[in-house]
Formats: structure tokens, C-alpha cells, sequence
């Protein structure tokens, strides 16, 4: 089971009490009627599934109900930290590795 | 390669089954191919039987990271039915189902076919208007799927728990006949060595690492472990690094892998006479030849390549199993592995040409592949050789994410997710 940080609570709790929510980072069109089929291709379902440093969205349901983001190794399945919405992303280089 | 027969058989029982032959060699690469095919799973494999053996093309390897069939061929549930909602994915698996049902002869290769029956239970008023609705859908296509009451259903399957007080109660289910299971690893082989008895080189231990493309954007061969190896056309049937190798020619996918998980019981004596799915509560049940129970469900809710999993997955199918067969709630389970397995955005494949020359793929099977197999790797085939896509596969292609013209079978919701 994985064990993941609230950055809101600020506990570090079972996987249960999340549900996952995609990829993090994805930013509507500010304009969506100027979008390509292209774009939106890429908006809607083009997915960078990266081997390693995944920048995904979590959800703490069964507790504050918050959104935020974290970055987990997809291959260790290891979170290398979460950090609350809105903030920039983190730079890997940066990461450690433990987030609890 | 032996031809295996009867007289074959009893011969090698003779003289104390010493002289059986290798089933096919274990290749080293040459510098070029006509066809390089990325991943020897079943469908990569089975392009590779089909480029030879339909399309004359020989010249042909299969490239694999690991061991032959040791992805997703050797870690699902066995299971292979084709009634889905929509024409085109009633034409894809009833295609594979076809082949499915010629393939021990054709390979001459025991792959184990049952044609047990697959039944879908309903448990609510939503189940049977859509299960029904499905069953009408599949007999317009002219796929096998019946309707059954409760009580055909506990008739067909006697472990199963038609009690009306039970948790979920059991109000009628969807019977495709036709359906049933194979023996995965014997998909694989059969296809492996019919391959390799046509020419085709299988090199295992050899990661392929980047796809290189020439000046005017074509393929032009791979980069593996063992060095760069020469092929005009490079056919990818990656499963869950799908995304992985078709990044290294700059080709970005509609695709998330996430692992799904599956577990075996220990072995019984026959208790258990088909496949049951279960989609409101989540599972899926069948017994193999060798008496273990074969159970799966839906994948974890994150993306990984872990080929792990977690437990708390494993114990609501287990529940979901024990509830809907209370007969088995004291069945001590042996074993529980993960796959990698790649989904797309509206759970149907993407099977074909891709925007750049030369190179073709095969993915996004998501949780049902294995029953795609031969239809699957028949129409890729067809495509490579040709340079076109198959009929049964045109739907299939990468553009209808573009488009929109999605084939959703995930809101179609025919299949345990």
C-alpha cells in the first residue's frame, strides 16, 4: 500500500484515503474556441506516461477532499514529494527522494 | 522442428522422450530485416507467423527486453470472448475469436482452447437493461451472446450464489457460449516456433532501446542492447512500454499504463465449469486445467511500471469473489503478479499505420488483450506487408484522436476496468 502526504493535513496517510486524479500540470486553453484539433488532441488524451518521475494529481477524498500534486518514480513507485496546487513544479534535480 | 502427431508422440515415449529437438532456435541478431517487430509477446509473435506465412516475408525478428512471453502473454487471466458493443470491435475479436478457434491445428501446437463459456452477471436494474441491450447489439453483429435468468445461470454455473438476500443478488446474466480461455504460454511458444520454422529470427535478452529515423523522417531500424539493426519497417507491440519506444521516434501516445494485478488460488478438483464476470462487483473467476482458481479484476488507480500492484486491490476482489461465491471463502490463494498494461482514453486499441513511414503499432489493448491475439497480430500483419490498413483494423488508428472518431468502448462499459 502506498503511504502519501497531505501537504494540507500535513499527514502522511494509506493510499485509501486517496484517489488518484492523472496527470498533473495540464493547462486548459485559455482561448478553447482558437484550438486546433491538434491542441486539443494534446490537451484531452496525449499523456507523457513517464517511466520514472511522474508529475500526477492526487485527491485526499476521505479527508479534506483536496486536490494536489505530487511527483512519484512510476517505476519504484516511490513518492518523491507533494506539494500543494498552484504551486510551481519542483525541480527534480532537487528531489531527494523520501516524501514522508 | 518435430511435427508433433500421435506417432511422433508415442515414438519419443519409446526411447524415453531423449531426442525431442529444440523448438526454435535462440537467435542472434543479423545487421539487417525486412520487418523488426518490438516485443515477442503473442501479438508480436503471432505478426511475425502471419508476415511469413501469409505474406511470404521471412526476413523478420522479434526483438524482446526480457524472455519470450514473460509481459502481459504471461500474466492475464486467460480470458477470450468478443462480444462488444460497437461494429467495429465486434468485427476485430470475433475475427480473433475465428482464429482462435483453428489455432492448435494450424500451428500444430496444443494452445489449449475451451470454448467453457464466458457469462456476465447482472446484479441491478442498469445491468439488465444493458447487458440486454448488449446482447441484441452482439446478435445484429452475428456474435454469440445469449440472455439468461437467474436460474439458468446458477444452472449453468452451480457454484455461483443466486440467493435473493445476497449482498449483490444475481438478476439474470449474459452467456457467450463461444467464449472461453486458452493456455497463455502455449499461445506464445505454438506462434514462437511456427514463426522460427519459417525463418523468423526471435532474439530474446535484448532491450531495444531507441528507434532511429532517417533525414526525410522514415525508419530506419533500431537501436538495442546488442547494437543498431537495419529494417525499413519497425513494427511495435510493446504493451505497457509502448509509449516508451514510440517517444524515441518522437511519436507521442494517447496512452497511461497502469499495472493489473491477477491471483491464483491453490489447486482444487473441477468445481468451477466456465468464466464468470462480474462487473458491478468487480471480478472475474475461472479454474485452469491445473485446479487453481484464476481471479482478476480491474487495474490499480495509478500509473506505474511495477509490475507490482497493490494489496488493497487484491482485497476487494477477493471480496468481491467470496460474496458472489461464498463456496470459496476459505480457498487459500497461492499466488498474485501484475501486469503492465496500456489503456487508452476510450479503452480500444490502436492497431496500424502511424504518422511516420515505416512504422506501425501495435497497443493500447488496456486490460483485454490477450483475447485480441490472433486477430490482433492477422490484421498488423496485413498492414505491415502492405502498407495499408486491414479492414477489420481501419477504425482502429491513431488519427481518431483527433478526429474524435472514438470507438468508446469504455463508456460502453462491456468489460470489468
Amino acid at each position: 500500500m502506498l503511504l502519501i502526504r497531505c501537504p494540507y493535513c500535513d499527514e502522511t496517510l494509506p493510499e485509501l484515503e486517496f484517489a488518484y486524479a492523472g496527470e498533473a500540470h495540464i493547462a486548459r486553453a485559455l482561448d478553447p474556441s482558437s484550438v486546433t484539433d491538434e491542441d486539443w488532441r494534446d490537451f484531452l488524451f496525449i499523456r507523457s506516461n513517464a517511466k520514472g518521475p511522474h508529475y500526477e494529481r492526487w485527491r485526499h477524498v476521505h479527508g479534506c477532499g483536496r486536490f494536489f500534486n505530487a511527483v512519484r518514480d512510476t517505476v519504484t513507485d516511490r513518492f518523491l514529494t507533494t506539494y500543494k496546487a498552484g504551486e510551481a513544479k519542483p525541480d527534480l534535480e532537487t528531489l531527494t527522494g523520501d516524501a514522508r | 522442428m518435430t511435427h508433433f502427431s500421435a506417432l511422433s508422440l508415442l515414438k519419443n515415449a519409446i526411447s524415453g522422450n531423449k531426442d525431442w529437438t529444440e523448438q526454435w532456435p535462440d537467435a542472434q541478431p543479423k545487421t539487417e530485416y525486412d520487418v523488426i517487430i518490438v516485443g515477442a509477446g503473442g501479438h508480436g509473435l503471432g505478426c511475425a507467423y502471419y508476415l511469413a506465412k501469409e505474406h511470404g516475408i521471412t526476413n523478420v525478428a522479434v526483438i524482446e527486453k526480457g524472455w519470450l512471453g514473460g509481459g502481459n502473454t504471461g500474466r492475464n487471466t486467460t480470458i477470450i470472448r468478443s462480444n462488444y458493443l460497437y461494429d467495429e470491435s465486434a468485427r476485430l475479436y470475433d475475427h480473433a475469436l475465428d482464429l482462435w478457434e483453428g489455432l492448435s491445428q494450424e500451428l500444430n501446437y496444443n494452445v489449449m482452447f475451451s470454448r467453457r463459456g464466458v457469462m456476465m452477471l447482472a446484479h441491478n436494474v442498469h445491468d439488465v437493461q444493458s447487458f440486454q441491450r448488449h446482447v441484441h447489439a452482439n446478435r445484429l453483429n452475428g456474435v454469440d451472446n445469449t440472455w439468461l435468468t437467474a436460474q439458468q445461470a446458477k444452472e449453468f454455473c452451480p457454484p455461483l450464489n443466486i440467493s435473493p438476500n445476497a449482498r449483490y443478488p444475481v438478476m439474470g446474466a449474459a452467456l457467450q457460449r463461444r467464449a472461453g480461455t486458452a493456455r497463455h504460454d502455449a499461445v506464445a511458444w505454438g506462434y514462437a516456433r511456427a514463426a522460427a520454422a519459417r525463418g523468423v529470427d526471435i532474439i530474446q535478452n535484448c532491450p531495444v532501446t531507441a528507434i532511429r529515423r532517417g533525414p526525410t523522417g522514415a525508419v530506419e531500424g533500431v537501436e538495442t542492447g546488442k547494437g543498431f539493426i537495419k529494417a525499413r519497417k519497425v513494427a511495435v507491440s510493446a504493451a505497457g512500454h509502448t509509449s516508451v519506444v514510440m517517444d524515441s521516434a518522437g511519436v507521442r501516445m494517447p496512452l497511461e499504463s497502469y499495472p493489473l494485478q491477477a491471483l491464483v488460488s491453490e489447486p482444487v478438483k473441477p468445481i468451477f465449469p466456465c468464466v464468470v464476470m462480474s462487473n458491478s462487483v468487480h471480478a472475474y473467476i475461472s479454474q485452469s486445467d491445473k485446479g487453481e482458481l484464476v481471479i482478476g479484476s480491474g487495474t490499480d488507480q495509478y500509473t506505474s511500471y511495477s509490475q507490482r500492484g497493490g494489496l488493497p486491490l487484491i482485497e476487494h476482489t477477493v471480496a468481491a469473489i467470496c460474496e458472489v461465491f461464498p463456496i470459496f471463502n476459505r480457498m487459500r490463494m497461492l499466488r498474485k503478479w501484475g501486469g503492465i498494461v496500456d489503456v487508452t482514453p476510450d479503452r480500444s486499441a490502436i492497431l496500424g499505420k502511424t504518422p511516420v513511414q515505416g512504422l506501425y503499432v501495435n497497443c493500447g489493448w488496456g486490460t483485454g488483450g490477450f483475447k485480441a491475439t490472433p486477430g490482433a497480430a492477422h490484421t498488423l500483419a496485413w498492414t505491415v506487408a502492405k502498407d495499408e490498413p486491414h479492414k477489420i483494423n481501419a477504425p482502429f488508428t491513431l488519427e481518431r484522436f483527433t478526429t474524435g472518431r472514438l470507438i468508446d468502448e469504455a463508456a460502453a462499459a462491456a468489460v470489468a476496468h
